[in-house]
């Protein structure tokens, strides 16, 4: 289909067509009638079986809107930027940052901070590391630049808590040994929910 | 069918009375006050969300909450307002709408053990007062309630309260003339005006039922009996999109508390009238009394029903729809009805 009944704006050339809005009564006797078929033709009752409908769906096939919000949660896409994980190297179980300092170069915002020294072997290591969470956009730029999957986003987006340092630290953010089993790789920018097969629906035109 | 059957009763002694108007006044305030609750839970039902949850078992302790916060909030009087009528108003809602239920069959009659001490022996009537004009009386107690509205809203020194009383005198008076038309064609049936005989009139079982002979005066008067409750597709008296609150606009507290137990009870004297009248009323028999639960349960909740279900109208609709639609019909009908009986 080409291009040139949208472009062409000239009013009255293109093919509109006019909707049915049915006939206004003139005559009294004709608006009478209108009134008269209006009553007899039960819409009000569709509008009652409308909301028992949702109603019986609701109690009765498991329908419920509301998510009771703090004891269900809904699942968060996996693309969702919460809070920063650092994570772990899983066989050896130490740190996977190599301290090469490009989140804090790349960072917009200024929020990272991130020391370094030689350890005794002389290898790199981390001897201070904090994000400004008052700061930080969540731009998600810190882990697209990590060469070595280090600085993820996480999934904690209650962020309430009495203090911003409270997670801004290195410790904190970092998988906890006893729960390296349970780390979760970061699935990247582009992928799917995981409920994203229960999300799909028709577009409204096709219903 | 001349007479009611207080003869046939024991004798209904003033204790007995002054019982049952205070079983009327505690049960009756209680039922308004769980029907906010029931209210609630319904239209959330219909709307797919869960409604009050946390305040008790599934939330049913949340009338308490309510009653709580209504009792302790302040009592502010408008320093314009009529102080005396501003007062007087809500306690003339809700007392009209308890007086009204006094001449309303609500529980069935029952007398006191013997080893209560003070009141044993003491028989309860099923109606307070028994009226041979019952009907008349009750009619007349719900139409005075307007006194309530009109003037709380003239009182208080606030637009939306003027523009709301004068709804309220508009709107209560013309569906007024609906409400009496469509009660007199069962009543020309029946020939009386007594709840009584209409309930013993009906006694025949479903088929008996005056809802299979006058079916346009019963949906007369659910219409209308919608417009004097002030419920949802006549609700302009309140209608918070257009008058803020009406004549409830400068209430807080427990005065505007008495407008929604008035407005409460009122639809539970409703429901009652639509069930004695239309439906039967109770039946004979130990649990004769659950059949009339029944009914004015399904009638509550029907009003809650098309609160969710229906768009409420304009102030001309409403006008257009009584005076050129509804009372035409319902005088249409009395004379179809005169008609027939006199044939």
């Amino acid at each position: 289909m080409g291009l040139e009944q949208f472009k062409n704006r000239n009013i009255g050339e293109q093919n509109y067509v006019t909707l049915d809005l049915g006939e206004v009564p003139s005559t009294n006797l004709d608006r009478f009638k209108q009134v008269v078929s209006r009553t007899f033709k039960g819409e009000l009752f569709v509008g009652l079986w409308v909301t028992m409908r949702e109603m019986i769906n609701a109690l009765f096939n498991d329908n419920m809107h509301t998510v009771q919000y703090p004891l269900e949660k809904l699942p968060i896409s996996p693309r969702y930027r919460a809070i920063h994980d650092m994570l772990r190297l899983l066989e050896s179980g130490h740190y996977r940052c190599i301290g090469c300092g490009l989140c804090e170069k790349i960072c917009i915002s200024n929020c990272i901070s991130i020391q370094t020294r030689y350890d005794e072997n002389q290898r790199k290591e981390v001897s201070e590391y904090s994000i400004n969470f008052g700061r930080c956009i969540f731009c998600g730029y810190c882990a697209e630049v990590c060469p070595e999957l280090a600085i993820v986003h996480g999934s904690r987006y209650e962020t309430a808590s009495e203090q911003r340092a409270s997670f801004s630290i290195f410790e904190d953010m970092l998988t906890p040994k006893e729960n390296l089993s349970l780390q979760q790789e970061y699935q990247g920018y582009g992928s799917v929910s995981d409920n994203a097969d229960e999300n799909i629906k028709k577009t409204p035109l096709a219903y | 069918m001349e007479t009611t059957i207080v003869e046939n009763l024991p004798h209904v002694s003033t204790a007995g009375v002054m019982i049952k108007a205070m079983m009327i006044m505690a049960i009756i305030s209680a039922i308004a006050g769980f029907g906010t609750f029931i209210e609630r839970k319904v239209l959330a039902f219909m709307q797919r969300r869960l409604g009050p949850m946390h305040v008790g078992p599934y939330g049913l302790l949340q009338l308490i909450a309510d009653g709580i916060k209504l009792f302790t909030k302040e009592d502010i009087i408008p320093q314009n307002a009529n102080k005396l009528m501003f007062m007087v108003a809500p306690v003339i809602t809700a007392a009209t709408a308890f007086i009204a239920l006094s001449a309303v069959p609500v529980f069935p009659n029952f007398t006191i053990p013997s080893w209560v001490p003070l009141l044993g022996g003491t028989f309860v009537p099923s109606i307070a007062a028994d009226l041979n004009i019952g009907i008349l009386f009750v009619l007349g107690m719900m139409a005075s309630g307007l006194y309530g509205p009109l003037l709380a809203g003239m009182s208080q020194a606030n637009k939306w309260g003027i523009i709301g009383s004068a709804r309220t005198a508009i709107q209560f008076l013309s569906y007024e003339v609906v409400t009496g038309l469509s009660l007199l064609a069962p009543i020309m049936i029946v020939g009386s005006l007594s709840f009584v005989d209409f309930n013993n009139a009906q006694a025949g079982g479903v088929g008996d039922w005056l809802i299979w002979q006058q079916p346009v005066a019963f949906v007369l008067f659910l219409i209308a009996g919608f417009a004097e409750t002030n419920r949802t597709p006549f609700d302009l008296l309140e209608h918070e999109a257009e008058v803020v609150s009406g004549y409830a606009t400068e209430y807080s507290g427990m005065r505007w508390g008495m407008f929604f137990i008035g407005e409460y009870a009122n639809m539970i004297t409703i429901s009652i009238i639509a069930a004695i009248v239309f439906l039967g009323g109770y039946s004979e028999g130990s649990f004769g009394w659950l059949t009339i639960i029944f009914k004015v349960g399904f009638f509550f909740f029907f009003m809650l029903w098309v609160r969710a279900a229906w768009p409420h109208v304009r102030p001309d609709q409403l006008m257009w729809l009584c005076w050129k639609v509804l009372m035409p019909i319902a005088v249409i009908n009395i004379l179809i009805t005169a008609t027939v009986l006199m044939v």
